[in-house]
């Protein structure tokens, strides 16, 4: 078998390493009533663990941004799509890599 | 001429072929919006459906708030354009903060169906001004996420200004604040509430006609202007 002439084939391009990964949490705030958590409550109840008194659940996101992390792009993102201000607080972790 | 009524398709969308339908029952013609299209065709109202637009992901209505139809019902809605969110259409104007407050998981922590009787606060908006204030209207409700809440100074505000629109009787199915059904922007031209009256226009399908007041009122209001 002929060796492969590969050398008309351009190299891969390694895609840039995101240069920073973000962890946005999400909770709904205090006052508001978690249904969710309530039924975890009652499971982990019904398992046994009456120690357990509170479960509220919330939302982890997970962002790798390709490029230096602009704080007040992803508070605008945090605030307007991936949390509701009425009912949520939010929180912005960034971890450079 | 009729009327011309929009009513908005989102992907998950399920009541809009209900909603147009109800809109050909009373009279008006049924305009169909796509949500990827950001044009409103001059329609004269806009019906936001129920469902579960973008399946409910993230939050409900929060995708569907940046539809590129959305901005469009936006800006006119805020220059007076008649807007009616249905179950999943109150979750979008919330979240679009056309209306106030927000939309939670029911604190019963079960999807309710069933019939429900409201009493209409206001005949002030405009989609309620061919009924009574007082009057008891008997609707079908189906919902996993229609507890209303908002602040309790967000709520005073309601009640204070004659913004409640619509509140649960006897029962309320889902923990909404003060057994609010369906709530109004400021100047009465957007209304939301989680029961179903494009499912009340037909004694074969539905509880009662109720429904079509909604429908009738926006079409005499719309011939008027």
């Amino acid at each position: 078998m002929a060796p492969i002439d590969s050398s008309h084939i351009p190299p891969i391009e390694q895609p840039e390493k995101p240069v920073a990964r973000v962890v946005v949490d999400v909770m709904l705030k205090p006052e508001i009533l978690d249904p969710q958590g309530q039924a975890v409550l009652g499971a982990l109840t019904r398992l046994g663990h009456s120690d357990i008194v509170s479960v509220r659940q919330g939302k982890r996101f997970e962002i790798l941004v390709d490029a230096a992390p602009d704080a007040a792009a992803l508070d605008q993102i945090a605030s307007t799509l991936l949390a509701n201000t009425v009912i949520e607080d939010y929180t912005i972790h960034v971890e450079e890599q | 001429m009729s009327a011309r009524i929009g009513v908005v398709t989102f992907p998950g969308s399920l009541d809009d072929q209900d909603a147009a339908r109800a809109v050909r029952i009373a009279g008006a013609q049924a305009v169909s919006l796509w949500h990827g299209d950001a044009d409103l065709k001059g329609v004269d109202a806009v019906v936001l459906p129920g469902g579960f637009s973008y399946g409910d992901y993230l939050r409900c209505g929060a995708i569907a708030r940046f539809a590129p139809v959305m901005q469009n019902v936006i800006d006119a809605a805020r220059g007076g354009l008649p807007v009616l969110g249905i179950c999943n259409g109150f979750q979008v104007l919330c979240e679009s903060h056309l209306l106030p407050g927000a939309l939670i998981r029911n604190d019963v922590r079960k999807f309710v169906c069933r019939d429900q009787l409201l009493r209409v606060e206001t005949a002030n908006t405009a989609w309620t001004s061919d009924f009574a204030d007082g009057q008891e209207i008997l609707i079908p409700l189906k919902n996993g996420e229609g507890g209303f809440v908002a602040d309790q100074r967000t709520l005073d505000q309601l009640e204070g200004e004659g913004r409640v629109v619509f509140r649960y009787l006897h029962d309320n199915p889902n923990g909404s604040y003060r057994d609010i059904a369906g709530i109004t922007n400021d100047r009465g031209n957007v209304v939301g509430l989680m029961p179903h009256p494009e499912h009340a226009v037909e004694t074969l399908t539905g509880p009662s006609l109720d429904g079509l007041g909604f429908f009738s009122s926006v079409i005499s209001q719309l011939v008027d202007a």
